[in-house]
């Protein structure tokens, strides 16, 4: 066994380390060190985008990303996306529209759609689906998901 | 006496008869009848069958009655995905 | 008991869309699916996979891996049940070659270590000798003489003699005289099809966490689309009783059929009972591809005869279906539901399930169904334009009602296809102008729908909230509607209500969430085990008012004297009731437990407008429009969602995906880069209609609707490529590289 590396970071505004592997995902350290199981591994190859998170503001898939490479950086996951018992707004209008069937895309959906929320507040529904277009959804059609997102911005713009 | 419809590629194990003519007052007497009548038909029954009462697909209910003029298809055993 | 007769009522919480109760859990990511479950000295496990589509097992050394100190146990079939016959032996060597191996991706040893790396590390110290045979992969290929043979002896009675040893199952279906139709016809078009395997593509890989002590009991937590089956199956497979084996249905990422099975969970057991110690096991993609799945490739002929207005003389078909290197291609569904749309006087419909050198076909969305529609409404569609006639026009003429004989042998009771037919009709998009290099396509679907064992439990809390236990994993939501069919039921609020997915060990047995019966046959019982609960309810308030069971009704939530001669009484609510239910006679809990026999079958009509690039050959969807019978829409928004993902997975299967098998007889795509399911920049919005033919089998009128949606799409989106096109599409998927081909090979002519 290789050593293991120890790891310093900061996941939704908490700080955590971690020992890991080195040939270890950032996606099986956040869920098996980190018991933050709310992203998914769909593929492991980064075409499925269930294991979305966002590293130091970026979207990233992080079954792409060695759990070594997180070593200084600012993790967000689904699991800081709600402000104590106050849903985000993506989180509730995806409740309204039933933009979910089975779940399990969704924390990565969500993720996803928050990134594409702070830096188009007003999308278009094409600025939506191509955004999206790295998050598979098997369940849906994507129709439920993407007027969500719609009504979320709206919601967003208001406040 | 019962009227029960085979599917065609049964038939060939009930002497080429499209309809068998039983004596029951259930599904399963339905399905007793016709092994009786036609030994061959018995694997294919027992690998389990539906069947249709008068349009009403019995998935699979041994019990279920059977009246002297209902339409009695036998039908494949129904899943789904 | 009888169950005919939907009631016709106003309903107060059926209908209405509220947030389901695992909503919250969904969305904050704190839902547990099939791999976010730990236990304390949890070991690791990993499946070694066959390189080889055809082998025999030489020799397994699997002593370095023994020797290196992370792992704990290795298992082959040497340490599974024996004695297995029929389907219960299939499944198992499907779960663990035996002595041969059957496809690239056949599982042939496990072990369990204490990492998920360290096990896929020792996976590699594992030496398997093989000795390659010959293989065949193509169904029609399998069929003809010399094809190499999967397995000799497992072709049924059905099978004419002299026939491929690879052809193991036959059916017919149909009535009349198909020649004397034939002979009465303007026209007849005959076509020969098509489809290649599928997966059905849910995100969550199978995962699972087994532990089976030397005392043969076990726990288990899998995502299943039934717990129970699956308790059942692995307990034969690793020989222990079924009830020394508690099962957890654990959150489910998608199924649509690919989890009615098992695959890992056997395998987990018995490295967990070698090992003395929990063990956990999550497939990768390339896993899911490979040993899991996929749906059965199809090669069909159909010939219709039509007269010149529109009427349908004779139709016929022959379907081939592999389902892999075992017997189970949903042929006799392919045939039984192809023409199942119409009222036919003469049909005749054929089916074959073969075998090849492929993973065991799984159930995917109406089995059979999809490919069979594609092939006929594909048929239908160029007689329509061969003759000049509407396409919804012609279907509406032929279309199947009450009393028409299905082409599956009984007479149908109420239906709703032509409910559907002329909704699509009246839809705005049927008469909505194209654009130039636009198409137009039309189908029809069938489905049977499901019913299946279903034991339900309804226990009250002491403050009058309720509790529900029911026995299908929640797939898409049925949660919520067990919930509205609960509330509506005891007349209490939505909220009130909450549905849990119980254990094996907690509810008699239940059948698997497939065949569309969820809430059809949990929502019947459910319903059911409300009225033993009212009964009981109201028995406790007559006892307290001293009069007689019969003198009381339930209404609104509250137990009534049934009038004047009954007493003068305060209505007693459920909550009053509840809160000293310890005092009055125990607890209150209601229960029922059947297998319904009333699922109504369901249909549906697509309309698709497609573009055709005839540069490049690629097809994009550009409207689509799902109108479908659901009986009675218990959460209208997730019936919506079925209809829409139904729709979804058609684009994805008519368009571009598929399998695809090389040379050297091994999966070239086993990743969703290379299998190209759609998504969100390849759909537009899918427009829905929920029309509402009650089904005289359920209280309330519930029809599936999970299954149905699936049906049409292919078929529709074909006849919009070939009208696009100007070129009949008869393969699919209709990929860019085989519609460019057919569209360069028709300007040449």
């Amino acid at each position: 066994m290789m050593e293991m590396k120890h790891v310093k970071a900061e996941v939704n505004g908490d700080p955590v380390e971690y020992l890991c592997d080195p040939r270890e995902s950032l996606l099986d350290a956040l869920r098996d060190r980190l018991s933050l199981t709310g992203a998914k591994e769909g593929c492991g190859t980064g075409d499925c985008g269930a294991c979305s998170i966002l590293l130091d503001g970026d979207l990233v898939c992080s079954c792409l990303v060695l759990a070594a490479e997180a070593e200084g950086k600012r993790i967000d996951t689904i699991e800081g996306m709600a402000d104590g018992e106050t849903l985000h707004p993506l989180q509730s209008q995806f409740l309204q529209h039933a933009a979910l069937q089975c779940g399990i895309c969704t924390p990565g959906i969500l993720v996803a759609a928050k990134a594409l929320l702070e830096r188009i507040p007003d999308p278009s529904d094409s600025e939506i689906r191509y955004w999206l277009a790295g998050n598979l959804c098997r369940c849906t059609g994507y129709d439920k998901i993407v007027r969500a997102v719609k009504d979320a911005a709206v919601e967003m713009r208001r406040t | 006496m019962v009227e029960v419809v085979l599917w065609a590629s049964l038939r060939r194990f009930a002497d080429e008869n499209a309809v068998v003519v039983v004596d029951a007052n259930t599904v399963g007497g339905v399905l007793k009848g016709l092994v009786e009548q036609y030994p061959a038909l018995k694997p294919h029954i027992d690998r389990g069958v539906s069947m249709s009462v008068d349009g009403r697909i019995i998935a699979s209910g041994l019990n279920e009655s059977v009246a002297r003029d209902s339409e009695v298809v036998l039908m494949q055993r129904l899943k789904g995905g | 008991m009888a169950l005919d007769g939907a009631e016709i009522r106003d309903f107060r919480v059926v209908g209405t869309r509220p947030v389901r109760p695992d909503g919250v859990d969904k969305v904050t990511g704190r839902a547990r699916f099939g791999a976010d479950a730990y236990a304390p000295g949890m070991l690791h496990g990993a499946i070694l996979r066959s390189p080889h589509p055809h082998a025999r097992i030489v020799s397994i050394d699997t002593s370095r891996a023994a020797a290196d100190p992370t792992v704990k146990a290795i298992v082959t079939r040497a340490d599974f049940a024996e004695g297995l016959e029929d389907e219960d032996w299939n499944i198992l060597e499907n779960v663990m070659a035996g002595d041969r191996v059957l496809y690239d991706g056949h599982a042939v040893a496990a072990v369990a270590a204490t990492s998920a790396l360290a096990a896929r590390d020792a996976l590699r110290l594992i030496e398997v000798r093989y000795e390659q045979l010959p293989f065949v992969t193509d169904v029609d290929e399998a069929m003809k003489p010399g094809a190499p043979v999967i397995r000799e002896g497992a072709a049924d009675e059905t099978v004419p003699e002299g026939m491929h040893p690879n052809i193991v199952r036959f059916h017919e279906n149909g009535h009349g005289d198909v020649e004397a139709g034939f002979a009465q016809a303007d026209l007849t078009v005959e076509r020969s099809f098509r489809t290649e395997a599928t997966h059905q593509g849910y995100i969550e890989p199978h995962a699972c966490l087994a532990q089976l002590g030397p005392d043969g009991k076990g726990e288990l937590w899998c995502c299943t689309q039934g717990h129970f089956a699956a308790a059942r199956v692995c307990a034969k497979l690793v020989a222990i009783d079924a009830s020394q084996l508690r099962v957890t249905a654990s959150e489910i990422g998608g199924g649509f059929g690919g989890k009615t099975t098992v695959f890992i969970e056997p395998v987990a057991l018995a490295l967990s009972r070698k090992a003395n110690r929990p063990v956990k096991i999550v497939m990768g993609r390339e896993e899911v591809f490979r040993a899991t799945g996929p749906t059965s490739s199809a090669s069909m002929d159909v010939r219709i005869g039509m007269r010149r207005d529109g009427k349908i003389t004779a139709a016929q078909g022959e379907f081939r279906l592999q389902g892999g290197a075992f017997p189970s291609a949903p042929m006799e569904f392919a045939a039984m539901c192809a023409f199942a749309p119409y009222d036919l006087e003469n049909v005749k419909s054929v089916g074959w399930d073969v075998m090849c050198n492929r993973p065991k076909q799984a159930a995917y969305r109406a089995p059979g169904s999809p490919m069979g529609a594609f092939a006929v409404e594909s048929v239908i569609d160029e007689l329509c334009n061969s003759l000049g006639l509407d396409p919804i026009e012609v279907r509406l003429m032929n279309a199947a009602k009450e009393g028409a004989r299905a082409a599956f042998g009984p007479k149908y009771r109420r239906i709703g296809l032509i409910e559907t037919l002329e909704a699509a009709k009246a839809h705005p998009h049927f008469t909505a102008p194209l654009e130039p290099g636009q198409g137009r396509g039309i189908s029809c679907g069938f489905w049977f729908n499901h019913s299946g064992e279903t034991s339900v439990s309804l226990a009250l809390s002491y403050d009058g909230t309720v509790s529900l236990s029911v026995g299908t994993p929640d797939i898409g939501g049925s949660r919520a509607s067990m919930c509205q069919m609960a509330a509506e039921e005891l007349g209490i609020p939505y909220e009130n209500v909450r549905t849990t997915v119980a254990d094996t060990g907690s509810l008699g047995y239940n059948d698997i969430s497939h065949g569309s019966r969820v809430t059809y046959a949990s929502g019947l019982a459910t319903i059911e085990a409300a009225r033993d609960t009212i009964d009981k309810l109201c028995h406790r308030a007559a006892q307290q008012w001293g009069i007689d069971r019969e003198a009381v009704y339930w209404q609104d939530g509250h137990a009534k004297p049934s009038g004047p001669n009954a007493g003068e009484f305060e209505p007693l609510s459920l909550a009053e009731i509840a809160s000293n239910m310890g005092a009055t006679g125990g607890p209150i809990a209601g229960h029922f437990e059947i297998t319904p026999q009333g699922a109504g079958v369901s249909f549906a009509t697509h309309i698709v407008d497609a573009e055709v690039d005839r540069e490049t050959g690629a097809a994009k969807v550009t409207r689509y429009t799902v109108v479908q019978d659901a009986g009675k829409a218990i959460h209208p928004s997730y019936v919506e969602g079925q209809f829409q993902g139904g729709a979804a997975q058609g684009i994805g299967w008519a368009l571009n995906e598929e399998y695809v098998y090389g040379e050297d007889g091994r999966l070239q795509n086993p990743g969703f880069l290379d299998y190209r399911v759609p998504v969100a920049s390849d759909l537009p919005f899918i427009d829905t209609v929920i029309v509402e033919v009650p089904n005289p089998g359920h209280p309330y009128g519930v029809r599936g609707v999970g299954e149905t949606s699936i049906c049409p799409p292919l078929a529709a989106i074909a006849n919009a490529v070939s009208n696009a096109a100007d070129v009949r599409m008869t393969h699919l998927p209709m990929s860019p590289p085989r519609l460019l081909k057919a569209i360069q090979e028709n300007a040449v002519g």
